[in-house]
């Protein structure tokens, strides 16, 4: 049986995502940059254990803006992926799976992973 | 097109959950216990990695996240990536980096001591 042709649409650009939605594609985001921080993260930790030079090399970017900048958007990373996974966990749970608490839900992680990065920001920045 | 057997997606599912709780109870605790600790020298930052339960708790922790990644990544190449061969080239790269980042923390937590 052939199947019903369906419109595909797939302008980024047009396309209008609820709240939730934006959760969903975010965590997979923030995912997907985890995963490629992790060697990177253990390269960095390695470096800052061998020896006094490498300790201060790794300190010197981490007080240099551009490596505050990166750290910032891997703090923001990990608070957006660990929200919107505790909400996953909820809704496998049936808990705030109707449209409004579902709603209320995708804005307190919104909240909450933005209150982490601006906390975060204020302690690397300021 | 299907890469996998039946019932091997329920497994995954529970695998990424089960890992996901661990990661949400021990990741916060082992950032609480370097950040009470910084600033500090060379030599302090080499003895937060002494005790031995810590370095126990960061290579457990690096196992689930490997596991954990490694779900969420296969997750993204089966929705996006459709051909085959490109597909498990990804997923063998996928589980390379994993598996490597898990032993060089091994070593490197290792070699403090």
């Amino acid at each position: 049986m052939k199947p019903v042709a369906r419109p595909v649409y797939l302008n980024l650009f047009r396309i209008h995502l609820p709240l939730a939605g934006w959760v969903s594609i975010l965590h997979r985001v923030s995912g997907a940059l985890l995963f490629v921080a992790l060697p990177l993260a253990v390269w960095v930790l390695s470096v800052s254990l061998a020896n006094e030079a490498g300790f201060r090399r790794i300190a010197g970017w981490l007080t240099h803006p551009l490596g505050k900048l990166v750290l910032l958007l891997l703090i923001a990373a990990f608070a957006q992926h660990l929200f919107a996974g505790l909400r996953h966990l909820a809704l496998d749970a049936h808990w705030g799976v109707g449209l409004h608490r579902a709603r209320q839900g995708s804005l307190a992680v919104m909240l909450a992973s933005a209150g982490v990065t601006v906390l975060a920001a204020w302690k690397l920045f300021a | 097109m299907k890469s996998s057997g039946a019932h091997t997606g329920t497994g995954n599912w529970l695998l990424q959950r089960a890992t996901a709780v661990m990661l949400a109870l021990v990741l916060p605790g082992l950032m609480s216990y370097f950040l009470t600790a910084v600033p500090l020298d060379f030599a302090g930052w080499q003895a937060l990695f002494a005790p031995l339960w810590l370095r126990v708790l960061m290579l457990l922790a690096s196992l689930a996240l490997a596991l954990h990644a490694w779900v969420g990544m296969r997750d993204i190449f089966m929705d996006y990536v459709h051909p085959i061969g490109l597909r498990l080239a990804l997923y063998l790269a996928v589980i390379v980096t994993l598996a490597a980042s898990v032993a060089w923390l091994a070593a490197v937590l290792w070699s403090v001591a």
